[in-house]
């Protein structure tokens, strides 16, 4: 009877284990997935720079710094090593960008290019997917983090030595306006 | 909270069904009574009408809804971009897969969402909308309809939609058959009878023609609150209610739809049908909508 009793603790014991450390697996694939997800964004959006750089400097007295901040920024991005530093530099290449957008205003043959009007709403359309899947990231790097701190998933994590994933921080002016609208 | 929300909402589902089963019996009744003088043959006879009907609804119901709201799917960024990927970022991080998107051809501004459960989910915006409305506007009113989508709001006001559309359609054929004529055979024994044979005939006209305010009742009764959690699911989505209560401002203001199926009424994010509150309203009201949010 006694044996039998043990046989049984010990399997629940194994049942929430098994749970336990595939749950934190899970969540954190979901972290790493949902970086990815900003890791395609911020490609996309280094795909569309030189198209747009080409398209306004067709121009001729198109701000040469303001493109070249642009273009500055992009390579910045591309060099980035890590979530923390990537994000920092995709701040400052959406900050190019939205001074680039805000110059356009006065070029009323550029605005009425059907190619800048196009690559207007696919830049936009990336900054937004960048802005809503960083907001997911911190949403799932919250859960996964809460999941390693938490009893009894704190002790299969350190068993098996799941290390915390980090947030990403949020820009203060993005803070109230959380999509970028060029 | 959105957990339990979700919970209630698919049990709720069967309560509704045997709910929306009895009026259809009661529907039966009336007019197999009226017809054939024969309640259970009234009762089957509706039951099984109704109930095909209702699940040829259900199977296909975003087609049907779409098709009865006058919706035209499109399957390409490049026909709406704005609204393609706004409809994209907001199943991105209600973490949903992409529904489908529809266009309906109305200068009223609004938007609905329908389907089973989120796989087969769609989401309609008038041309309206995509007009008046500005991108991170457009962002609070989609993302309050995927909150819907999430919340499994659309299984439940697309069966209401669905058995609402049954019953009227039995009643229509009651009253129909009953205008060019019936059967001439009951109407020489009715006049034989007593009055009780008239107090049952004059109760299943009243049933009749009540039987739709009762099926709208209902669906007003599920679909008020919902309103306010999805208005709330939005704004977690977007981490923006201004947005939001700019564009509920706009929608307030707007004209009414100009052909809108009612029974589809309940399904937009604002009563497409009259601006007038009363007690069959299936929406809150807009400036209690704003209050609350303005409250986050």
């Amino acid at each position: 009877m006694t044996i039998l009793i043990i046989v049984a603790i010990i399997a629940i014991i194994a049942i929430v284990w098994i749970s336990v450390y595939n749950g934190l697996v899970k969540s954190r694939m979901q972290t790493k997935e949902s970086w990815s997800q900003i890791d395609v964004q911020l490609k996309r959006r280094n795909d569309l720079i030189p198209n747009l750089v080409n398209t306004v400097k067709g121009y001729a007295d198109f701000e040469k710094t303001t493109l070249q901040a642009v273009t500055d920024a992009r390579t910045k991005v591309n060099n980035a090593q890590g979530p923390a530093a990537t994000m920092a530099a995709s701040d400052q290449l959406t900050g190019a960008l939205t001074h680039l957008f805000a110059v356009a205003e006065a070029y009323p043959d550029l605005k009425a290019s059907t190619n800048f009007t196009k690559l207007q709403e696919e830049l936009t359309n990336t900054e937004n997917k960048i802005a809503y899947s960083r907001q997911l990231f911190n949403t799932t790097t919250a859960s996964y983090n809460t999941k390693l701190q938490s009893f009894p998933s704190n002790i299969i994590a350190g068993i098996h030595h799941f290390e915390p994933s980090e947030f990403i921080a949020v820009p203060e002016n993005e803070k109230e306006v959380p999509t970028v609208k060029f | 909270m959105l957990y339990e929300q979700i919970q209630s909402n698919k049990r709720r589902t069967y309560f509704l069904l045997l709910g929306f089963l009895v009026v259809v019996g009661i529907v039966g009744a009336a007019v197999g009574y009226l017809f054939f003088r024969s309640l259970p043959l009234g009762v089957i006879g509706a039951i099984v009408i109704g109930g095909i009907y209702a699940l040829i609804m259900i199977t296909n119901s975003t087609n049907v809804v779409m098709a009865m709201n006058n919706g035209k799917e499109i399957t390409s960024p490049d026909q709406a971009p704005e609204l393609w990927h706004t409809v994209e970022d907001m199943a991105m991080v209600a973490q949903l897969p992409m529904p489908r998107v529809f266009i309906i051809n109305d200068d009223s501004p609004n938007a609905f969402a329908t389907g089973n459960d989120p796989k087969t989910a769609a989401v309609a915006a008038t041309t309206g909308l995509l007009k008046i409305m500005n991108r991170n506007e457009l962002e609070g009113v989609i993302g309050h309809e995927m909150s819907h989508v999430r919340n499994y709001d659309i299984r439940i006001s697309t069966i209401a939609l669905a058995l609402t559309a049954a019953i009227s359609l039995l009643t229509n054929l009651g009253s129909n058959w009953w205008l060019f004529g019936g059967n001439s055979r009951d109407r020489d024994n009715r006049d034989n009878n007593g009055g009780v044979q008239i107090l049952m005939f004059a109760l299943s006209i009243l049933i009749m023609i009540f039987a739709p305010l009762v099926a709208s009742i209902i669906q007003m009764a599920i679909s008020r609150n919902r309103e306010y959690l999805a208005d709330a699911g939005s704004v977690e989505l977007t981490r923006n209610p201004q947005e939001l209560i700019s564009a509920l401002k706009k929608l307030s203001h707007a004209e009414p739809m100009q052909q809108v199926d009612e029974a589809s009424a309940a399904l937009y994010i604002s009563n497409p049908l009259k601006k007038t509150a009363n007690l069959f309203d299936t929406h809150p009201p807009m400036e209690e909508r704003i209050a609350r949010l303005e409250k986050m």
